[in-house]
C-alpha cells in the first residue's frame, strides 16, 4: 500500500449514510454506558448531597464508621504490600526462568479471579471456622480469626491475590532479559540488578497493579461479609458499612461512605489512564 | 542449583528464592483453604449432599443465578460490541474519556454500584419511575434486577476483549470487500464477525462466569425472596448465617465446580482463539490459507 493509511475514518470522504450509521453506533455506545456507569455515579453522589454539606461531613461523624474507615485501611496497608511482593517474585520466577510445570503455575494464581468473593470467604470459614479444619485448635488457644481482623486480612488477601501478579508477568515476559543478564554478567548484583535495571523498567505496571490491587483490597464486599461477623466498630470495614447504614435507612451516611469509595475508584481510574498514556508515549 | 531437567539453565539469580516464596504463599493462601472446603465436602454423606444441593430452594438460586447471568452476559457481547467498535474504529469527542469509564466497574465496589443500582431503578428512584410509567416494568426486587447488576459487573470484560482484537483486525480485507460490492452486512457477517469471534466469546464467557459468582452488586438490588430472587452465593450466606455449615459447603463446594469448569472453558476457548489468530508475522501465508475456501465458496 501506497502511502500511511489514516487512523481514523473521519478525514476520508465519507457518504451520508454511512455516516448516520456510524453516529447512530456511536449514540447506542453512549447512550448504554451513560445509563449502565454514569447514572448510578450519579445516584452516589446525588444521595450523598442530597441534604448539603453539613450533613454530608456529619455523616462521618460516627464512631463506628471511623472505625470502620480505620479498619479498610488497616486491611489495605498489610494486604497491599504482601500482594505486591508476591507479585513481583511470581513475576520474576515466570517471565525470567523456563521451568517444567509453568503454565499450570500461571492458571493456579489466576484462580482467585475465577471464584466467587463468596466462596473465597467460605474457605477460611471451613479452615479457621468453630467446625472448621484447625477450628478446635485456635479455639483451645484462645485465638480467633472468623469474625475477627486476621479473617478479614486473609479473605481480601485471597481476593486481591492474582492483581500485581497479573499485570507483572506478561510485561516481564514482553521485556525479555536481557539486560538483567548484561548487568549479572558486568558484575553487578542479584539486588542492584533487580533495582537499577529491572524495577525502572517495569515501574509503570507496578503502579497499576498496586493500584488496582488497592482499590480491590479497600472495596472488597462478599469475601469479607462472610468471614466478619459484622460486630460494629470491630469488624466493619467500610463496603460493610455501607452496608449497614443502608439497612437502616440511613440513606445519606450510606451514601456519603459509598462516595468516598467512589472517588476511589475514579482516583484509580484517573491514575491508570495517565500510566497507559506515559506507558503509550513511551512504545509509540 | 536447580536441576536441569526441571529447568533451562540461566544466569540470572533468584530462581530458588522467588519461585520457593510463590509456590509456598500460593499453597498457603490459596490451595489450603480451597482444600479445606473440598475435604469439609466430602466428609458428608451422598444423601446429605444431595439434600443441600438438590434442595428445592437450591434449584431455584441455579436457575436464576445461570440465567441471569446468560442474559447480562448476552447483551454485554451485543453492547459491548458496539461500545468496543465505536471505541476502536471512531473518533468522537470524549472518546478517552468514555474508554477510561469502561473499567469503572472493576474500580467500583460491588457494594457501591449494587446501593446505586438499587437506588436508580427502585420504584421511587427516577429509573425505576420512567420504567414503570412507560413499560409497566419493575426492575428493583425482581429478577431483572439481578440481571441489571450482572450487566454492569460483566461490561467490562467483553469491552476488554474486544478492543484488541478489533485493533488487530485486518482493514484491508474489509477494504476489499467493500471494493467488490459486498454490502455492510456482509463485510460484518464473512469478515467482521469470524475475526473478533474468539475474543467476543471469551468476553462472553468471562462475564458470565463473573456473573454467577457475583454477590456485592445483587444482593441490594435484587430484593432476596427464596425461590425468587435469592442467587446461589447469597444462600451459601444465609446457610453460613444459619451454622449449616454443611449445607454451606457443599454449595459452596458446585461452585467451584462450576468455577473450575468456566476455567477450563475460558482456557479452551483461548487456545482456539491463539490458533486461528493471524499474527502480523505470518499474516500472508494464513490469510490466503484462510481466504480461499470462502471465495470458493462464493464463486460455487
Amino acid at each position: 500500500m501506497a502511502g500511511a493509511a489514516p487512523r481514523f475514518e473521519t478525514r476520508k470522504h465519507v457518504p451520508p449514510g454511512v455516516r448516520a450509521g456510524r453516529i447512530a453506533l456511536i449514540s447506542v455506545a453512549i447512550g448504554f454506558l451513560a445509563l449502565l456507569l454514569l447514572a448510578p455515579l450519579g445516584a452516589v453522589l446525588g444521595q450523598a448531597f442530597a441534604q448539603g454539606w453539613r450533613v454530608f461531613l456529619e455523616s462521618f461523624d460516627n464512631p463506628d464508621t471511623l472505625a470502620a474507615i480505620r479498619l479498610t485501611l488497616l486491611t489495605a496497608a498489610i494486604v497491599v504490600p504482601v500482594n505486591t511482593l508476591f507479585g513481583i517474585a511470581a513475576a520474576w520466577a515466570i517471565a525470567k526462568f523456563e521451568f517444567k510445570g509453568k503454565s499450570l503455575l500461571i492458571t493456579l494464581i489466576d484462580l482467585p479471579f475465577a471464584i466467587s468473593p463468596v466462596i473465597a470467604g467460605l474457605v477460611f470459614v471451613m479452615l479457621f471456622g468453630a467446625h472448621g479444619w484447625w477450628g478446635q485448635w485456635l479455639q483451645d488457644r484462645d485465638i480467633q480469626v472468623i469474625f475477627a481482623v486476621p479473617g478479614i486480612v486473609l479473605a481480601t488477601l485471597f481476593v486481591t491475590f492474582p492483581y500485581v501478579a497479573r499485570e507483572l508477568i506478561p510485561l516481564m515476559q514482553q521485556q525479555g532479559s536481557e539486560e538483567e543478564e548484561a548487568a549479572i554478567t558486568l558484575g553487578a548484583g542479584a539486588w542492584t540488578t533487580f533495582l537499577r535495571v529491572t524495577l525502572p523498567k517495569i515501574r509503570w505496571g507496578l503502579i497499576y497493579g498496586v493500584i488496582l490491587c488497592n482499590a480491590r483490597a479497600m472495596g472488597e464486599f462478599g469475601a469479607v461479609s462472610v468471614v466478619s461477623g459484622h460486630i460494629r466498630g470491630l469488624t466493619t470495614t467500610m463496603p460493610l458499612q455501607v452496608e449497614i447504614l443502608y439497612n437502616e435507612y440511613l440513606f445519606v451516611a450510606a451514601f456519603a461512605v459509598a462516595s468516598v469509595l467512589a472517588l476511589l475508584a475514579i482516583v484509580t481510574l484517573v491514575i491508570k489512564t495517565l500510566v497507559e498514556w506515559r506507558a503509550d508515549r513511551r512504545t509509540g | 542449583m536447580a536441576a536441569s531437567w526441571f529447568r533451562q539453565p540461566s544466569i540470572l539469580p533468584g530462581f530458588g528464592l522467588t519461585l520457593g516464596f510463590t509456590t509456598f504463599f500460593l499453597s498457603a493462601l490459596v490451595l489450603l483453604p480451597l482444600a479445606a472446603l473440598v475435604f469439609k465436602t466430602t466428609s458428608l454423606t451422598w444423601s446429605e449432599f444431595l439434600d443441600v444441593v438438590l434442595d428445592e430452594r437450591a434449584l431455584a438460586s441455579y436457575r436464576l443465578s445461570f440465567g441471569a447471568a446468560f442474559i447480562a452476559a448476552a447483551v454485554n457481547a451485543f453492547f459491548g460490541f458496539i461500545v468496543a467498535w465505536s471505541l476502536v474504529r471512531y473518533e468522537f469527542p470524549g472518546r478517552r474519556l468514555v474508554d477510561a469509564l469502561i473499567d469503572l466497574p472493576f474500580a467500583l465496589p460491588t457494594a457501591v454500584s449494587g446501593i446505586a443500582l438499587a437506588t436508580v431503578f427502585s420504584p421511587t428512584g427516577w429509573l425505576g419511575v420512567k420504567l414503570q410509567e412507560l413499560f409497566g416494568i419493575q426492575v428493583a426486587y425482581t429478577w431483572l434486577g439481578v440481571v441489571v447488576a450482572l450487566i454492569l459487573i460483566g461490561l467490562p470484560f467483553v469491552v476488554r476483549s474486544v478492543q484488541p482484537a478489533l485493533v488487530e483486525a485486518q482493514r484491508d480485507l474489509e477494504e476489499a470487500a467493500e471494493t467488490l460490492g459486498a454490502s455492510p452486512f456482509t463485510v460484518f457477517r464473512r469478515i467482521i464477525l469470524p475475526a473478533v469471534l474468539p475474543a467476543l466469546v471469551t468476553g462472553f464467557t468471562m462475564a458470565f462466569a463473573r456473573g454467577v459468582g457475583e454477590y456485592g452488586s445483587v444482593v441490594f438490588i435484587s430484593g432476596n425472596l427464596p425461590l425468587k430472587t435469592e442467587i446461589t452465593p447469597l444462600l451459601i450466606v444465609i446457610k453460613l448465617e444459619q451454622f449449616d455449615y454443611n449445607g454451606a459447603a457443599a454449595l459452596g463446594f458446585m461452585m467451584l465446580l462450576v468455577s473450575f469448569l468456566m476455567l477450563f472453558a475460558i482456557n479452551l476457548v483461548q487456545s482456539w482463539s491463539r490458533r486461528r489468530h493471524v499474527g502480523p508475522a505470518d499474516t500472508g501465508r494464513r490469510v490466503e490459507r484462510r481466504a480461499r475456501p470462502r471465495t470458493q465458496k462464493v464463486g460455487a
